[in-house]
């Protein structure tokens, strides 16, 4: 049980980084509170499992300070952490039987056997394996594998954090949906801090009630879903979540105005905006946040329709540019020509990539 | 209808039956040939039924050379499977440790077999052999020529020279299949080495381990050319494994009833063991 603070922490596989490209983990400071439920999201490559390993102990940053709470735990041993993992494939012990999993853990740190089987049955009737406790775990199906992976860091009372690293790899996709749920209803039992890392946006937005977006071995952003859906820090969380993703556009200060291939944008006042910034200037606009507007919009060519059920997801073009527009059920889409028009609250500003009104 | 009968087919199968029937089916039926009938030379045979089989099973010639050889099957499984483990797991799993490791192991197993017996026959010899002469310079009494005590342990340590390395490459093999997870898994949950040991790589290793006991049993059941390069089968008769009273009843005596029909229970045993080894191991498979 503890908060778990991230100062100023870099981390490299190279034994003498110089360059940028040298490290795997850019410099970051994150805070994670106790109990939280948070979630790790980027593309394959971007970090987020080195952040995962550098905090469960398994590497040693380069640089910067791992806390829990208000001890520096940067050279502890991941045992002495006190942190459960539970990896992309499931690791059991083939010859123990399910209690013996699960009981592994305590009676390696010596606990009580009348406390260890009370802990190990409680945490067997809570991942539904109440029944198949005196089975050979590797009996088991790929979901109960990942239960019992799970459960040897639940059946320790006073562990840190629980960390996922893509748990859900290797389960089928029907199983995904039950697992993902009754991860969440444990947390909601439990209130450990849990940190989840996936690539998958649907995993950590209905799991985490905070995502840390990463990319190039960054932070990007981080906030609950809603903040990353509304108010995106970057282009690339833009695209990233939402699907489909959000509407980037090159935009230029001209006249007083924000103006896109020469199509004057009244959505975003240039006022907003410093005009001695310089840099390079896009527009982001969600799909759900364009529709189509009567005259005075931007005027586009309609292109390919898309039918995802309850909407439409519609291909404009304006000169070469795409624009994606969600059409709720029941909305008409206008053929050849249209016009569409942007929503101003949700309508956003980033140069160089970062957000600026 | 009527059922089209194409004998055409067996011509297919042909090459293949007359293969099979000239390296196995020929030369093993030549030697049932023997083992029922009595020659004295100049093709003239003589009908003798079982007598051969009775006489070698009853004779305790046979089950001396039997009880050598499971005892040296037994000394050598016992030595080499634990210690391939150990050396296996004390190997580098990484750099450049690896490849000088693995090409140290592989020496031994590229070498002919009557080499080996050569070298050891060299190297064990008391007035100038390494092991023998510093042996007897350390005062220890060694001579394999005459000692039968010394015989059996130069013979066991050529064994456990020249086939350690095989199961030391099949354990390394199995270890460096176990994913890293498993260690990362065993650390976070605080295993002990010893836990790691017991729970994760010897389960894991356990297929390959019943395949490096499987290799070895056969290959130390039929041993022959190391042993009769380096003590031709004595002092006496004390390393008169199986393969080696063969030859001797074969090309020293020219007893060949007695001798096919020794061929013939000697391959019996080894195929029951073999048959023995292969079902115990896809029961285990089936668990």
């Amino acid at each position: 049980m503890a908060r778990i603070t991230i100062d100023r922490l870099r981390h490299s596989y190279v034994s003498q980084p110089g360059k940028p490209e040298d490290w795997a983990l850019k410099e970051m400071s994150l805070e994670w509170e106790d109990g939280g439920a948070y979630a790790l999201l980027g593309p394959s490559g971007c970090g987020k499992t080195t952040l995962l390993n550098l905090i469960s102990g398994l590497l040693r940053p380069t640089e910067g300070r791992i806390l829990f709470d208000e001890r520096d735990v940067s050279s502890v041993s991941p045992e002495e952490r006190n942190i459960a993992q539970v990896f992309q494939f499931p690791v059991i012990y083939d010859t123990m039987t399910v209690y013996d999993n699960l009981a592994f853990p305590l009676r390696n740190r010596g606990v009580a056997p009348s406390e260890i089987d009370r802990r190990v049955r409680e945490i067997g009737e809570m991942l539904d394996l109440g029944g198949s406790l005196t089975n050979r775990a590797s009996g088991l199906t790929a979901d109960g594998k990942q239960k019992i992976s799970l459960g040897r860091g639940l059946v320790r009372s006073d562990v840190n954090v629980i960390m996922f690293d893509e748990p859900l790899t290797v389960i089928d996709p029907h199983l995904k949906w039950v697992l993902r749920s009754k991860l969440k209803e444990l947390h909601h039992r439990v209130r450990r801090t849990m940190i989840y890392v996936t690539h998958d946006q649907t995993e950590a937005l209905t799991f985490a009630d905070k995502v840390v977006v990463m990319n190039n071995g960054e932070v990007v952003q981080v906030g609950t879903p809603i903040e990353l859906f509304e108010r995106p820090a970057h282009t690339f969380v833009g695209h990233f979540i939402g699907s489909p993703g959000m509407n980037v556009l090159p935009v230029a200060l001209e006249n007083g105005g924000i103006s896109f291939m020469g199509s004057r944008i009244d959505a975003i006042e240039a006022a907003r905006v410093d005009a001695a910034g310089g840099g390079r200037l896009e527009l982001g606009v969600r799909p759900e946040f364009v529709s189509f507007a009567g005259t005075g919009g931007l005027p586009v060519e309609i292109g390919k329709v898309t039918d995802a059920g309850r909407f439409r997801i519609v291909e404009a073009r304006h000169q070469d540019h795409l624009i994606r527009v969600l059409v709720p059920e029941g909305q008409e889409v206008p053929t050849g020509s249209a016009a569409l028009g942007f929503e101003p609250t949700h309508t956003h500003l980033y140069r160089d990539g970062w957000l600026v009104a | 209808m009527y059922k089209q009968v194409n004998q055409k087919a067996w011509l297919l199968v042909l090459p293949v039956v007359v293969l099979v029937a000239f390296n196995a089916i020929i030369p093993l039926m030549t030697v049932v040939n023997y083992s029922v009938q009595e020659t004295f030379g100049d093709n003239v045979f003589f009908w003798a039924g079982v007598d051969w089989f009775q006489q070698i099973l009853n004779s305790p010639r046979f089950h001396d050379a039997l009880l050598r050889q499971l005892l040296f099957s037994a000394i050598i499984l016992a030595i080499e499977v634990p210690l391939g483990l150990i050396i296996a797991l004390a190997m580098p799993r990484k750099g450049i440790g690896v490849s000088i490791c693995l090409i140290l192991m592989a020496l031994p197993l590229l070498i002919p077999w009557n080499v080996v017996g050569a070298m050891w026959n060299i190297f064990a010899l008391p007035e100038i052999g390494l092991l023998g002469k510093g042996l007897n310079n350390l005062g220890f009494d060694y001579n394999y020529t005459r000692q039968p005590v010394t015989a059996w342990f130069t013979t066991v340590l050529m064994d456990v020279w020249h086939w350690t390395s095989l199961v030391v490459l099949l354990c390394y093999a199995g270890l460096v299949s176990i994913p890293d997870d498993y260690y990362r898994a065993a650390k976070i949950d605080g295993a002990s080495a010893w836990a790691v040991f017991r729970y994760i790589q010897l389960p894991k290793l356990k297929r390959v381990l019943t395949i490096a006991v499987l290799l070895r049993f056969m290959d130390s059941f039929m041993i022959y050319t190391e042993v009769k390069v380096l003590t031709g089968g004595g002092p006496g008769n004390a390393t008169t494994f199986l393969s080696i009273d063969l030859d001797k009843m074969a090309l020293g005596q020219f007893d060949l009833g007695p001798a096919a029909a020794m061929s013939l229970i000697y391959f019996l045993i080894i195929l029951l063991l073999s048959w023995l080894f292969y079902t115990l191991m896809m029961r285990n498979e089936a668990q």
